[in-house]
């Protein structure tokens, strides 16, 4: 996961990250998914550069972030967890699985543990839905959650 | 002797180890210095016998799963390249029941090519379509496309060739395809699959549909769930542009058509095309009342054709082989082949496409060998997250858009996600108030407001509190939703919650463990 501390110049990294983009047909959302892959949240001094760039107004470009699930406004933890809580999960027992997890790792859904190791987010199906419970830890699939992929889970967090 | 062997590259089969077993593998053939390639394939769908391991030494190509990497050095032991002695082996890829018997069209090529290969794109009947396609007029691919009955496979069934028909019609220097990439639907995989294992069809579909309604630029609009099929999609695009398939001249063509793939943000809401169109332009995914129609006044307010993956993925073969070809295949209005995705707690899940008709009971049953746990099959949702829960007692309903409307259901995208006995339904149809609540776009009240009252009053259900009047509040809120909210989120999620309580009343009495805790 990207984690770096915005810092002092977010906003110049930012007219940097989005100048390529300007062209773009409808160019906000990969300019916010531009700037989350590299800040590892969008971060507030960004919005007002990617306002000024894109001729919008401040409350429309907040109005956009806060709508999607994916954008957040603070740095996660240094693993992103999403853990799919969907029907197809829940028939081969996500939720017991979702308890164990939020047990060893100490955090609970949706948010980051105080150690920053990890954030656990729900999330409404992957496409596994046939080798479930799943979930995609930094990006990297993980099929038929059992004890063994769960201890497995844990020690890549907290190696 | 050239040896292959296929190891897939498909999310599902990585999330089951299939890196490990390809790592593996190719650590073995580089120490007993045998002169075989690897060759990271799409699924076959198999995805409970994945990681899946294919073997082409001449011949028939074989199987093998479930392969772990630890199984690796014994099946060279086991002189695997050559023989079936290993007891992973499943014989002859093809002859293996579940895919024996089924049609694939769509998905003809998928686990057996190499993805991102476009010479095996080729000698595996692709861009046959396209070609024909390049050499008519735009209102004739449009008739093959209506004559073959194709109809939008994203969920609504809407005819493809008349909504094609109406944006050719529509006059514009501008249109739009936009390919809906969304696939929010638990119990569903298709699209993700096809874009992963082969990701030319889509193109390859996309192109057709430009060209037959005079459309020069494609969106794929994709889930951020789905980072490897947003990175085979974008491979798959470098190449075609590469190679002509894409540009300003199509297939050498004087007509033009390009496209690129963009990131959805984790809202289910914007697989409904109105907001997938919103979310395309930057704005709040937020739905949009219709008309306009998107097909009149779509992305950027210009025609829009919008389908779903599996839609455009079907035009090549139709236009290869021909609309009746195609229609040959099906019941009643439901025509050609149907990407079945049998999910959850079912023993052999996975993709099978066959033609519509099977019944639900066939369909789960026989094809899915029945629950992964052992236990008796209780309920069946088909159609994502707002179709309707079916008891085995409706197992005789046949796979068909009537059919199924007939018994208060819906086929959606075709997932089926199978629960056992343990299932309780008061819990699912709460899980379906609290997703509308969660999911919604907020445009409408009911939809919004009805979803959360839902959730309280189904926690007060399962508490007993006022049981009579909560049951019948349920269904007050679910006819309000119903028939007040502008799109199916609002309008569908009554479908899991009706059916769960019509279905399964015993559910929804009140709980001894919450009287007792009174
Ligand atoms: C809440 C909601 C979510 C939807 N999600 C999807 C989706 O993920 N993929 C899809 O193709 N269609 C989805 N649809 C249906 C689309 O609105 C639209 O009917 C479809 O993309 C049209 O393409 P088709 O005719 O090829 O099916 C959704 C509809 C609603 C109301
Ligand atoms: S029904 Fe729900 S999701 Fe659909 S437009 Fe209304 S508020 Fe939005
Ligand atoms: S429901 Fe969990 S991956 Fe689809």
């Amino acid at each position: 996961m990207a984690l770096q501390d915005p810092g002092p110049d977010a906003a110049a990294q930012t007219r940097n990250i989005i100048a390529d983009m300007t062209h773009l047909e409808g160019p906000l959302l990969p300019m916010l998914h531009a700037v989350q892959a590299a800040f590892g949240h969008v971060p507030q001094e960004a919005l007002p550069v990617i306002a000024d760039t894109l001729n919008i107004s401040n409350a429309e470009i907040h109005g956009v972030v806060s709508f999607y699930h994916d954008f957040r406004r603070a740095p996660a933890g240094r693993h992103v967890l999403k853990l799919c809580r969907a029907e197809a999960c829940q028939s081969m027992g996500s939720e017991a699985v979702a308890a164990k997890l939020t047990a060893l790792l100490g955090v609970r859904s949706g948010e980051t543990s105080p150690d920053q190791a990890v954030t656990i987010e729900p999330v409404y199906c992957l496409g596994l839905c046939s080798c479930a419970p799943a979930a995609l830890l930094d990006g990297e699939p993980i099929g038929r959650l059992d004890d063994e992929r769960i201890v497995a889970i844990v020690e890549r967090v907290r190696p | 002797m050239s040896i292959t062997i296929f190891i897939p590259r498909d999310a599902a089969a990585l999330a089951l180890g299939a890196d490990g077993v390809a790592a593996a593998m190719a650590k073995e053939i580089a120490a007993r210095g045998i002169p075989a390639r690897i060759v990271r394939n799409g699924s076959r769908g198999m995805h409970w016998l994945e990681p899946l391991v294919e073997v082409d030494s001449g011949g028939a190509r074989r199987a093998f799963g479930p392969v772990a990497p630890g199984d690796v050095a014994s099946l060279f032991a086991a002189g695997f390249l050559d023989g079936d002695a290993h007891p992973l082996a499943l014989g002859p890829t093809d002859a293996i029941p579940f895919l024996a018997r089924q049609t694939r069209l769509t998905f003809a090529r998928c686990g057996v090519t190499d993805p991102l290969s476009l010479d095996d794109y080729r000698r595996h009947d692709g861009l046959r379509g396209l070609e024909k396609a390049v050499a008519m007029a735009p209102e004739d691919i449009v008739r093959e496309v209506t004559d073959s009955g194709l109809r939008g496979r994203g969920g609504a069934g809407f005819p493809t060739g008349i909504k094609w028909n109406t944006v050719r019609g529509a006059v514009a220097e501008q249109k739009y395809i936009v390919c809906n990439a969304d696939e929010g639907d638990s119990g569903t995989f298709a699209d993700r699959m096809i874009m992963e294992g082969d990701p030319f069809v889509l193109i390859e579909g996309m192109a057709i549909a430009g060209l037959a309604v005079g459309a020069t630029k494609g969106f794929i609009y994709i889930r951020s769930e789905y980072p490897h099929a947003v990175a085979a999609m974008r491979a798959a695009i470098l190449i075609a542009r590469a190679e002509g398939i894409l540009g300003p001249a199509v297939l050498g063509s004087g007509r033009g058509f390009d496209m690129e793939v963009r990131v959805g943000a984790g809202a289910y809401v914007c697989g409904e095309e109105t907001s997938l169109l919103n979310s395309l332009e930057g704005k709040r995914g937020v739905v949009r009342a219709k008309p306009p129609l998107p097909a009149l006044q779509g992305l950027f307010g210009k025609p829009t054709v919008v389908n779903n993956v599996i839609s455009l993925a079907s035009v090549p073969v139709i236009l290869d082989k021909g609309a009746a070809y195609y229609k040959d295949f099906g019941m009643g209005r439901s025509r050609g082949t149907i990407p079945i995705q049998i999910a959850g707690n079912v023993k052999h899940a996975g993709l099978f496409e066959t033609g519509f008709g099977l019944t639900l009971g066939e369909i789960i049953e026989t094809i899915g060998g029945g629950t992964a746990s052992g236990r008796p099959v209780k309920a069946v949702q088909v159609g994502g997250p707002l179709g309707a829960y079916f008891p085995p007692a409706l197992f005789d309903t046949p796979f068909d858009y009537e059919a199924f409307a007939a018994k208060d259901g819906l086929i959606g995208h075709a997932g089926i996600t199978v629960f056992d006995d343990s299932a309780d339904m008061l819990k699912m149809a709460r899980f379906a108030m609290e997703f509308c609540a969660v999911e919604n776009c907020g445009k409408c009240t009911p939809c919004r407001i009805g979803s959360t009252r839902g959730v309280e009053t189904l926690d007060k259900l399962a508490l007993g509190i006022e049981p009579d009047a909560s049951l019948a509040l349920v269904t007050d809120l679910c006819n309000t939703m119903k028939f007040g909210s502008l799109c199916a989120l609002g309008g569908f999620t009554p479908y899991p919650v009706m059916s769960a309580l019509t279905h399964f009343p015993q559910d929804f009495v009140p709980r001894p463990a919450a009287v007792a805790a009174e």
